[in-house]
């Protein structure tokens, strides 16, 4: 391609590991346990949580509560209209997102009890899944479900032979990389790695390198959006 | 919904395997990174274009290619089509309901098609009937027969092994129209794409897992190398995290382990492919 760079600024004015702005609201759906909502580039997604809520369902198991999440893009959210039916691509996303947030909940604290994590992508940009996560996490947070760490998500690519974090839809439809990776910050662990395009190992190293530096900012931001609701610490901007 | 589609591995069980890897053996005798006995036969069903039975362990799986004609995405009027597709047939296990294809075997197949598509290891520009109008479609159908575990390696092993042995009859726009002619031509093969899954079990790192395994495992990581030993795909498996050390560990083990894995399919279909 060779236009995605110009003279070191990326196709939205960005630096190579600048993110895009970003803004989480926690509690934003009123009958849900736990709710959030966030604006990261275009991307704008609500998530509510549901339960844990008894369940005799098969599937239900005796030691913990069974999450069970969705990740659903509106018709509208796409430049054509999506098919309201999930798609393939939405059936897989919707699991690696439940992997990527189960290690993060201490689960066998509700025995015989489901959990439902509902994400509604009204407009999509690049890193829906990333986001999807970052909010998500927000969300079971406000729903008071016990957690060892937040979980945050970016996407890190290669355009133009440059690595870059966060991709835009440009970038993420153009780029010879997309890399989405989440982490629990604090046990220095990856919950979600997907990666398509080519890097050689020593890219790919260094490439997760820079999402971590990424997440690291975003935990900020998850923070900041759940403590304006629960101790009013941080002004709103 | 998460439904666990497995046995139920009882906590002796896991202490034995557990206590067995801490040894530096798997209780199927294996060394941690060996794989299991690997068996690739292409060119089993005489009415596919192309395909492989795959045996790994216990895990069977066959693929099939076939051809059909249609129209290009709108964004890539020069380039074929592919389309994976993969299936957990009832035959497979105790714990496998028919049906239409449920989330894992999404999943299965969106890997496999990852691995193959961003290793741009078939040439679809050389699919191309008319530009813009007419392309070949090349289907990959992936059926899983029987199941002991590592589905992802197995079912990248089979697919790749019938694309690169599959040939088809060329098609000619002829008046107007498309003519099928007897004319064969060969899948256009550009690269090979290799997978390798590891898994985490305890403290330690198992290269090809069964099922039992996975049942054990914190999480897998599925990686795809191209020939030239750059990473063309990679997933995360399984409702466990990683740590990012053993993330590096595994991709590490695989830029080493690839190779061995490539001459193995490439000496099955008895055929040394460019790009080596």
């Amino acid at each position: 391609m060779g236009n995605l760079i110009v003279d070191g600024k990326r196709t939205d004015g960005r630096g190579p590991l600048d993110l895009r702005p970003l803004r989480i609201e926690v509690g934003t759906i009123k009958n849900a346990a736990g709710s959030s909502y966030i604006e990261h580039g275009k991307n704008k997604i609500y998530v509510a949580v549901y339960g844990p809520k008894d369940s005799h369902r098969f599937g239900t198991s005796l030691e913990r509560a069974v999450i069970r999440c969705r990740y659903h893009m509106s018709p509208f959210s796409t430049e054509e209209r999506k098919s309201p039916q999930p798609s393939r691509r939405e059936i897989e996303i919707s699991k690696v997102i439940r992997n990527a947030l189960e290690p993060s909940l201490i689960l066998d604290e509700f025995p015989k009890t489901l959990l439902d994590v509902f994400i509604e992508v009204l407009q999509s940009d690049g890193g829906s899944r990333s986001a999807s996560i970052t909010a998500a996490s927000v969300a079971l947070a406000d729903a008071g479900i016990p957690m060892r760490d937040l979980v945050q998500a970016v996407a890190v690519g290669k355009v133009d032979g440059t690595l870059v974090v966060d991709l835009n839809d440009k970038e993420d439809k153009e780029g010879e990389v997309d890399l989405p990776v989440a982490f629990m910050l604090n046990e220095n662990m990856i919950t979600l790695l997907q990666m398509d395009g080519k890097l050689t190992v020593d890219e790919f190293k260094e490439a997760v390198k820079l999402a971590r530096e990424a997440a690291v900012k975003i935990k900020e931001k998850q923070k900041e959006a759940l403590g304006r609701k629960y101790f009013g610490m941080v002004d709103e901007k | 919904m998460m439904i666990k589609k497995g046995p139920i591995i009882s906590n002796l069980r896991r202490e034995q395997i557990l206590k067995s890897l801490s040894e530096g053996k798997r209780v199927d005798g294996r060394d941690l990174l060996a794989q299991r006995p690997l068996k690739i036969e292409p060119g089993i069903i005489e009415k596919a274009e192309g395909s492989a039975s795959v045996k790994l362990g216990d895990t069977h799986v066959i693929a099939g290619v076939k051809i059909g004609i249609g129209s290009p995405f709108p964004d890539t009027p020069n380039e074929g089509i592919l389309i994976v597709n993969a299936e957990v047939l009832p035959t497979a296990s105790e714990f496998q309901e028919p049906g239409p294809p449920d989330e894992d075997a999404i999943e299965l197949a969106r890997v496999v098609d990852r691995g193959i598509r961003e290793s741009r290891m078939i040439d679809l520009s050389k699919l191309v009937i008319e530009p813009g109008k007419h392309v070949y479609t090349v289907f990959v159908d992936i059926s899983v027969l029987g199941m002991d575990g590592n589905l992802f390696d197995a079912s990248s092993y089979a697919a790749v092994a019938a694309l690169l042995t599959a040939s088809f009859n060329v098609y000619r726009v002829d008046g107007g129209s498309l003519v099928k002619t007897e004319e064969r031509m060969a899948m256009p093969i550009a690269d090979v794409a290799v997978s390798l899954t590891f898994a985490k079990i305890g403290n330690s790192i198992v290269f090809d897992p069964t099922w039992e395994e996975e049942g054990v495992m914190d999480a897998s990581l599925t990686m795809a190398f191209d020939s030239g030993g750059r990473l063309c795909a990679i997933q995360k498996g399984g409702s466990g995290g990683l740590k990012i050390d053993d993330v590096f560990r595994m991709v590490d083990l695989g830029r080493e382990m690839y190779l061995d894995i490539k001459k193995k399919i490439e000496e099955a279909v008895g055929n040394a492919k460019p790009g080596s």
